[in-house]
């Protein structure tokens, strides 16, 4: 054995950075105190836009690190730019906020490094141990950051729910993940693909069954869905916004990556279990959603019936399948942002108001956050020209060629349900009479908002490229 | 002139107004006249370029013209516009309506007028662009995005009930439509393309027709609307602003019309063969019942709108009869239909202006302080009802013809449908219009103002014009009917001889 070979962990230079950077903030962090919160966040923000580029200039071709465990393809590029960039923005968003709350804790931006490192190590995951390690990484990150206002009940609260279920996903998961490695006798992906075909045993089918639920916790689809509202709810706003964003990106691309990579021979096992989870997503997210009071709940459901339009995608399983989910990850990521940009910009003189009623005649009196809102609205309704129908025209697309007819037609059904919640917020923007008045949108939210807004008004105009990258990323799993 | 992408031009002026007037600031008198202007002067440009379609149209081919392509979603997916005798009408009815709209709302909308027009602006060129598209994606795209300026207008400039009115109008239609996007999918991955003119010449196997013609039937049925999905339409008439109810009468519900004529026939003729006879039913159903309704209202513009319904039932009943003059009768109906019953609306508006209120009972007589109103209320009247000599004749005529063809007992109900729309027709007359003047709100009514006679006389010109010489309108589309007689329906139903016909 000669030295240590350092270009061979090339691949894994995005998160060497943010892991490496992340130790230097706690470090400075410790020093300076609280007051080095400015510049921590600074150097954070500069940390996840320096892993961006090293993402952009990765290797083209797919390798693999660590014995195997760590992948780079094409997948993984697309994906781990969409985490960094949606990171980034989350974490930008946030300052305002901590300024406003008068709360300054410089771990809130090292942590939100952390978390992105271990969504970056889920993204490039190929065995299920760096899977479940990348995983953690993420989780326990998130678990910290959801209770970061520890002095706010609801803070608190939220913190403790969302770890106390994300445990027992974990733990779901994990008892899966021993399973399959039991019956297919590895953990590589590769290896469990080539053992596992056919007719599989039961107990491989359990094990299967338990790393999806565990999975489906992390997106937060049906029916493990339980906790998101609530965290949701009682997470600080720009933390909200975080989790909607970026973790969603990094769950959906295991999800994606262990179906097609783990179990591409019984895909006909899982799809039961993707089409059932996709269909009750779809539709609880629909339903529940219009009763709802508070926008941040309400952005929940969203986020839910979001999730099963997603898997609609993955059931097909095709290279066109996930090609549609990546789409739809991207425009999602912009519409999400856009719109958390708009409830942290709905602050009165005594704070954050995030009550649907309170965007009541925003029409009237700030135009631009009422037209952005809006359209914001009527794209994740799936109403064209806006990105959001082209997101959900890709998985349907995909969804009629694997011939899931029922799967597509429940789909466009509860889209329609959908619709009716997302009208209403558009209706208290433009026909209600406003009430009071925000507060200047400070420039980091303007920008987010407009930036956002462009993009998903004018998507439909050059759709072609993020379509054509989508696609190259999804055939590097194939 | 021909690779000028003068279609392009003519979808998306409308769009450059709109911009326009999101470039002007202040709430002030001048700053919202010159919103207005900047409207008027776009969509008149808009009609002046959409003539040039008129004069440089190729009467004698039933290929699409002024033809523009380039690639777009990726694949075969592609931005691909182009017109032919079937599409051209509308689009030319759409042009020509719209800066009598905006001339209609130019008093009538007090509130938020710079978004008004913008709205409409953006409404305008998504209702060119259904009409342009050879593309079924760029098609459902134009198609489904008419619907937020809609919702927009009816929510906010509409009446009392706009909100239960806009929402009713948004999920009905897109409930249906969501399910034609799928058979568009459906279609996509057997032919292999979206392009319409592609898809006009490919055989989709029978089975398979069958179910994309009831996907597309759900869509374009509730946009029509047909019965038992009309329901949406009385709501939103009544509660729309007159403009919107203008362009809803006359634009958006020939949209239902046109897909059928479109999609339905060229590219599922055996399926359109199959399910004629439902067709034929609920058209009967729509045009006896909706008229039994409208005899029952209390309201002028629903009256007008059941009225609507019972039109669009002629619509449908002459383009699934399958032949030449049922398919020329529904153009014509449809065409024609699009400035009587918007002229009918707009007839509605003066007086709702004046009176603020829409109900049957609160006029009566107003002949004596309107005659010139009442003269122009009268041709709309009488075009409605059908009489000879007004473009709703020709129309309804030569559906009932077509039908006789097809079926005499669906033509036998239908005719009674005529009798009826009489019956309405004229009832709201006599009580709107006729009898002495006893309502003393009414004592001071005032006539027509020049600005409503230069909105009105355009369409007196043409329903008297088209009524007497419908020559203009068939000769444009003659070729593509045609060619969509000839290579759709002649091979699904075996045509009949013309000289069997006369020797009975």
């Amino acid at each position: 054995m000669t030295g240590f070979d350092f270009a061979a962990l090339s691949p894994a230079l995005p998160e060497i950075i943010l892991a490496g950077g992340a130790l230097l903030l706690v470090l400075i962090g410790a020093i300076r105190g609280d007051k080095s919160e400015p510049m921590i966040n600074g150097l954070a923000s500069a940390l996840l836009l320096g892993a961006g580029v090293a993402v952009v200039a990765g290797p083209s071709q797919t390798v693999t690190a660590f014995n195997g465990s760590f992948i780079w393809d094409g997948f993984a590029q697309f994906l781990k730019l969409l985490t960094l960039g949606g990171a980034l923005i989350a974490l930008v968003m946030s300052f305002d906020y901590w300024k406003h709350e008068k709360v300054r804790r410089f771990e809130y931006s090292i942590l939100v490094v952390l978390a992105t490192t271990g969504m970056m190590l889920m993204i490039s995951a190929n065995d299920l141990i760096a899977l479940y390690l990348g995983l953690e990484l993420q989780s326990l990150a998130l678990y910290v950051i959801a209770a970061i206002h520890r002095d706010n009940l609801r803070s608190t609260e939220a913190g403790l729910k969302y770890f106390v279920l994300g445990a027992l996903s974990s733990g779901m998961l994990l008892y899966g993940a021993s399973l399959v490695y039991g019956y297919s006798g590895t953990v590589a992906f590769q290896g469990i693909a080539q053992s596992v075909t056919g007719d599989p045993a039961i107990g491989l089918i359990f094990g299967l069954v338990f790393v999806f639920a565990g999975l489906s916790f992390k997106v937060s689809a049906v029916p493990f869905h339980m906790w998101t509202p609530d965290v949701y709810e009682g997470a600080p706003t720009p933390v909200t916004a975080f989790f909607a964003s970026a973790p969603k990106v990094a769950a959906m691309a295991i999800f994606v990556r262990i179906a097609i990579e783990a179990f591409p021979e019984i895909s006909h096992q899982w799809r039961q279990i993707v089409v059932f989870i996709s269909i009750a997503s779809m539709f609880l997210g629909a339903f529940a959603a219009i009763g709802q009071k508070n926008i941040k709940r309400l952005m929940a459901y969203s986020s839910i019936g979001n999730v099963g339009y997603m898997l609609v995608g993955l059931a097909a399983g095709t290279p066109e399948g996930v090609q549609s989910v990546l789409i739809y990850l991207a425009i999602y990521v912009v519409m999400t942002l856009g719109t958390f940009a708009i409830i942290l910009g709905m602050r009165h003189k005594n704070g954050l108001v995030e009550n649907v009623d309170d965007l009541a005649g925003l029409s009237r009196t700030s135009p631009f956050m009422a037209f952005v809102m809006s359209m914001m609205m009527f794209s994740l309704a799936g109403i064209p020209p806006l990105a959001g129908f082209f997101a959900k025209f890709y998985v349907f697309l995909a969804a009629i060629e694997a011939e899931l007819y029922l799967l597509a037609v429940l789909g466009v059904l509860a889209s329609v349900v959908g619709a009716f919640y997302y009208l209403r917020i558009v209706k208290i923007i433009y026909f209600d009479e406003p009430k009071t008045t925000f507060e200047r949108l400070p420039f980091e939210l303007t920008a987010v908002i407009a930036v956002s807004g462009l993009l998903i008004v004018f998507y439909g105009l050059l759709p072609a490229p993020v379509a054509n990258a989508a696609g190259a990323a999804a055939r590097s799993l194939f | 002139m021909s690779d000028w992408p003068i279609l392009s031009l003519v979808t998306f002026l409308p769009l450059a107004g709109a911009f326009f007037i999101l470039l002007i600031r202040g709430e002030d008198e001048a700053s919202l006249r010159n919103a207005r202007h900047i409207a008027l002067w776009t969509t008149v440009l808009t009609f002046l370029v959409s003539l040039i379609l008129v004069v440089d149209f190729d009467y004698a081919t039933s290929n699409f013209q002024f033809v523009e392509k380039h690639p777009w979603l990726g694949g075969t997916i592609a931005y691909h516009l182009g017109v032919d005798g079937i599409s051209m009408p509308f689009v030319i009815l759409t042009t020509f309506l719209m800066p009598i709209c905006i001339l209609a709302s130019w008093v009538s909308v007090e509130k938020r007028v710079k978004e008004y027009m913008i709205a409409f602006l953006a409404l305008e060129t998504l209702m060119v662009g259904v009409f342009c598209s050879l593309d079924l994606v760029l098609f459902y795209l134009f198609f489904e995005a008419g619907l937020i300026p809609m919702f927009l207008i009816i929510g906010i400039w509409g009446g009392a009930r706009r909100i239960y009115a806009s929402f009713k109008f948004f999920l009905y239609t897109l409930l249906g439509s969501v399910l034609m996007l799928l058979a568009i999918m459906a279609m996509y991955w057997q032919a292999g393309t979206t392009d319409i003119p592609t898809l006009m010449a490919y055989d989709f196997p029978l089975e398979m027709q069958k179910w994309l013609w009831l996907a597309f039937f759900a869509s374009l049925a509730v946009k029509m609307p047909m019965w038992p999905v009309h329901t949406w339409l009385p709501d939103a008439h009544v509660e729309a602003p007159t403009a919107a109810s203008v362009i809803l009468a006359a634009v958006l519900l020939k949209m239902g019309g046109y897909g059928f004529i479109r999609f339905s026939l060229p590219m599922f003729p055996d399926a359109s063969e199959f399910f004629a006879p439902l067709v034929f039913t609920l058209s009967v159903i729509a045009i006896v019942y909706t008229s039994l309704v409208a005899l029952m209202q209390e309201d002028i513009k629903k009256l007008i709108a059941y009225s609507s319904v019972a039109h669009m039932g002629f619509v449908t009943m002459g383009i699934f009869s399958l032949n030449r003059q049922g398919i020329d009768g529904a153009m014509f109906q449809m065409i024609s239909h699009g400035f009587v019953s918007g002229a009918l609306f707009l007839c509605v508006g003066v007086v709702y202006d004046r009176m603020h209120t829409r109900e049957i009972a609160a006029y009566g007589g107003i002949v004596n302080r309107m005659p010139a109103y009442a003269a122009v209320f009268m041709v709309f009247t009488m075009a409605n009802v059908g009489l000879p000599g007004t473009s709703g004749f020709v129309g309804e005529f030569l559906t009932l013809a077509g039908a006789f063809q097809a079926n005499t007992w669906v033509a036998f109900i239908a005719t009674s449908g005529v009798i009826l729309s009489a019956c309405y027709a004229l009832w709201l007359y006599r009580k709107v219009v006729m009898g002495e003047l006893v309502k003393p709100s009414l004592k001071y009514l005032t006539d027509l103002t020049p600005r409503e006679i230069a909105i009105l006389a355009p369409l007196v010109i043409l329903t008297i014009l088209f009524g007497v010489w419908p020559d203009p309108i068939f000769n444009i589309m003659s070729a593509s009917v045609d060619n969509l007689i000839s290579t759709s329906i002649s091979t699904a139903s075996p045509a009949i001889d013309p000289a069997a016909i006369a020797a009975r």
